[in-house]
């Protein structure tokens, strides 16, 4: 018997004029970890909703088909009734912490369940302890930083394992080392338990190693349902926004595809591109031309920044020290020159939205000095705090909508929180561009890429590299850091523990490097698909050349 | 003003002690009139919220209740006409008509004020130091879905709280001009009934809707636990012992009248029987 069954599923949501899911048909056997792929708005979290239950129940609109999932059909049984045997996790951890402690949260679904105390407090100290967050247990829900209130969040769907496991984008707010953290565990409860695990993810590098099938939608269409390999293969002819940077690289070479840093290397030994040990790969390939270029781009990148002699935003020696707390910034000194791209990386809760804070005058050191050339734009984590009017003409001036490629008129009368996530991303970033015959010195972005799919990093990229300023982004996403930046920051505990070059930080380590740096073992500082092809090419010629 | 655990002696009694503890506090201060008495009252829980790390967020609540206490004041002397001590003859006024402020109508509204500061601070002692998802394990019992109502209710104030500091930190970061308050509030409602959408699907795939009765849970009565359910008794006892027998007796009309040594002999024991719980610091919770 299937755990998830769908039969002819039809979804539209009320007052929209397209279904979200269009005959979805469907089976997941217990104990399959299912990862399911797709760009923005491609029926995802609908999808997932529908196994919870909230699709119909809680958001009504107009249902066809039939789910079952444990056994129950959803026609007849809500989302609460499914909580027995369903955990949910949605995107936003915010919306989700119901309780004061981190402890009662957990507890909470238990409870619910009619469990024993002894089974709730078991539960309770299990979960904590596997998601490494049992020094929190006593902490209020309000005090947590994002990253800590994700694993909360994560925590109170896994308590208790229940039967089958639904999780939008869990690791959206996580560093990579908790990231990669997260879906090792999602792993271990699935061969431990046998739960079934259905998950949604936008960054597939980090979980098709631990996948079972995949399922790629496309406009509310299931239109690919295989394995890993299967389904990167398939990605390489239909959808290559979909495919993995490794994938993209083993495709290039004109090696079949597959799911995982280990066996993409593998892959690469067995033609003889890579040596025998992963370290061995810089003395191996490293000295190659392409290597060279690689970082040549990089370097010309950056040297258009290198004219000016004053910063557009300095911070020297900047402390920022809680009142009776730690201090979360520690003698922080960086300059940054118009036109520089930075990268600033680091765990959750090293300093990284403080630092920016501080960036744009919302904070005031404790200890040191911000200097600043100009204005600083600032754009926080959430974007639609920055939205505030009726239509989007009325957010930013026409030459800021212009700017980000908002200023079309069908964009000027629509409702802000009727676009998309990616546009309202660009339109918040139109509101602190404002009016460019005053242009920012600096534009600071926190976290931008949250939720979004690689066509819409893809663009964002593209966008910060046309802006004339300093840009610094905050950012969890070493792919997007790739694409983007000439120069990364890494934060931790306060303070910057690397600053250089983003072909030295991001491709000699394991957690903070791309995908392609961990396969080529940071081999001439590779750390795109594009690169990684160029270095093996020049060193091993003839391999197929980079679309 | 939302609640943290703290090593404090009243954070580490059960909520059913803790909840126990402030509304003895509250009858207490609804049961006397006697203005030293109902002074102890508020020196009594203002010194509780010290000995339990709140002192600070009480004394900010206690300055701002003073505004109340002059509302109250300014309202029951120009409303009530009892009293034989006139200080100020207003003549007639419009709607109030012959106007004149006594000595007793004053002292009663300042007594009202008091008891109305009083009330305020074991309220906001009680969201400081009693743990909401206690309470709501203590009532479900009784009444699942009006205790989780009222938890939630509590809990949505912090999310708010860090959805309106966001919104103002994003406001900052616009260059130009601010939107108006007008547009700030309507953004602001619009991300209320958000939040509320969210909190409500949340609780839908957490199984609130049906929720299963829990079986009983009964941990072990703490040293803190009893010391404060005993407080909690003797508060009351002293209180009632107080009005019964005149020892705290107060009368504000037709002239002031109110018991002086006796009444500070039941102050001294009201503070006393309060604070003593917060004596023992063995055994805190962390």
């Amino acid at each position: 018997m299937s755990a998830i069954s769908l039969e002819g599923v039809t979804y539209t949501y009320p007052s929209a004029t397209a279904p979200a899911l269009i005959d979805v048909n469907l089976e997941i056997a217990p104990g399959e970890l299912v990862v399911v792929a797709g760009g923005s708005g491609s029926g995802k979290s609908t999808l997932l909703r529908a196994i919870s239950g909230l699709v119909p129940h809680f958001h009504g609109g107009t249902f066809a088909g039939r789910v079952i999932v444990a056994g129950m059909d959803t026609r007849r049984h809500g989302p609460g009734e499914l909580a027995q045997s369903v955990g949910t996790l949605f995107q936003d951890p915010e919306t989700q912490v119901v309780t004061g402690t981190v402890r009662a949260e957990l507890a909470f679904g238990l409870e619910n369940r009619g469990r024993t105390p002894a089974a709730v407090a078991r539960g309770v100290e299990e979960t904590a302890l596997a998601l490494a967050i049992d020094h929190l247990l006593d902490r209020s829900t309000a005090e947590l930083s994002g990253g800590e209130l994700q694993r909360t969040a994560l925590g109170a769907a896994l308590a208790g394992v229940p039967e089958i496991v639904v999780l939008d984008e869990p690791t959206s707010q996580l560093d990579p080392v908790a990231g990669d953290e997260l879906i090792g565990l999602l792993h271990r409860a699935n061969e431990d338990s046998d739960a079934t695990i259905v998950l949604a993810e936008h960054r597939l590098e980090r979980c098709l190693g631990a996948a079972d099938r995949v399922l790629a939608l496309h406009r509310g269409r299931i239109v690919c349902d295989a394995s890993p390999p299967e389904f990167l293969r398939w990605a390489a002819r239909e959808a290559p926004n979909l495919q993995t940077p490794g994938a993209k690289l083993l495709s290039c070479l004109g090696i079949a595809p597959v799911a995982g840093v280990k066996r993409a290397r593998a892959a690469l030994r067995g033609r003889g591109l890579l040596p025998e040990r992963a370290a061995d790969g810089e003395a191996a390939i490293g000295p190659a031309g392409g290597a060279a270029d690689a970082a040549g781009r990089r370097r010309g990148r950056r040297s258009r920044s290198g004219g000016g002699s004053t910063p557009a935003l300095a911070f020297d020696r900047v402390w920022h020290e809680l009142r009776s707390g730690p201090a979360i910034l520690r003698d922080v000194s960086l300059s940054l020159a118009r036109g520089e791209r930075v990268a600033l990386m680091g765990r959750n809760g090293a300093g990284k939205s403080t630092l920016l804070r501080h960036a744009a005058g919302l904070l005031t050191p404790t200890r040191g000095t911000v200097t600043r050339s100009g204005r600083v734009a600032l754009l926080l984590q959430n974007p639609t705090d920055y939205l505030v009017h009726e239509h989007v003409a009325d957010e930013a001036p026409g030459v800021a909508l212009a700017a980000v490629g908002l200023h079309d008129e069908a964009f000027a009368r629509r409702h802000p929180r009727e676009l998309s996530g990616g546009e309202k991303q660009r339109l918040a970033l139109a509101v602190v561009l404002g009016d460019l015959a005053d242009p920012p010195a600096a534009i600071c972005l926190d976290e931008p890429t949250r939720g979004m799919d690689r066509d819409h990093k893809q663009a964002l990229a593209v966008l910060l590299g046309g802006l004339d300023a300093a840009v610094v982004v905050a950012t969890h996403d070493p792919e997007f850091a790739a694409a983007f930046a000439d120069r990364v920051v890494l934060l931790a505990d306060g303070a910057p523990i690397a600053d250089g070059a983003i072909a030295e930080v991001l491709a000699g380590g394991s957690y903070f490097a791309t995908e392609t740096a961990r396969i080529l073992g940071g081999a001439g500082g590779a750390l795109t698909p594009a690169d990684g092809v160029a270095l093996i090419a020049a060193r091993f010629a003839p391999v197929a050349a980079m679309p | 003003m939302i609640y943290r655990r703290r090593a404090s002696p009243l954070h580490s009694a059960r909520a059913g002690a803790g909840c126990a503890y402030c509304l003895a506090l509250a009858i207490a201060t609804l049961t006397l009139s006697n203005p030293i008495a109902l002074a102890a009252m508020a020196l009594g829980v203002l010194g509780a919220g010290v000995a339990a790390g709140v002192g600070r967020q009480l004394g900010r609540a206690a300055l701002l209740g003073l505004p109340v206490v002059a509302a109250i004041v300014l309202i029951n002397v120009l409303v009530s006409h009892d009293g034989l001590t006139v200080i100020a003859r207003l003549g007639d006024l419009p709607i109030l008509g012959h106007t004149d402020i006594t000595l007793e109508a004053t002292v009663y509204g300042a007594i009202l004020g008091l008891r109305a500061v009083a009330l305020i601070l074991c309220g906001i002692l009680y969201t400081l130091a009693v743990d909401p998802d206690e309470v709501l394990r203590l009532f479900r019992r009784v009444s699942f879905r009006s205790a989780l109502s009222a938890t939630l209710a509590t809990r949505m104030v912090p999310i708010l709280i860090r959805d309106g500091r966001r919104l103002a930190e994003a406001q900052r970061c616009r260059p130009g001009p601010p939107p108006s308050r007008l547009t700030l509030m309507r953004v602001a409602c619009t991300g209320v009934l958000d939040r509320a959408l969210d909190v409500a699907a949340a609780l839908e795939v957490r199984g609130y809707g049906v929720a299963r009765r829990p079986p009983a849970y009964r941990p072990p009565y703490s040293r803190h636990d009893l010391e404060f359910l005993v407080a909690a008794v003797a508060i009351i006892a002293v209180a009632i012992a107080g009005r019964v027998t005149g020892w705290a007796s107060f009368i504000a009309y037709p002239s002031v009248h109110a018991a002086g040594w006796s009444a500070l002999g039941v102050a001294v024991g009201l503070v006393a029987v309060a604070w003593l719980p917060f004596a023992d610091r063995r055994g805190l919770r962390r």
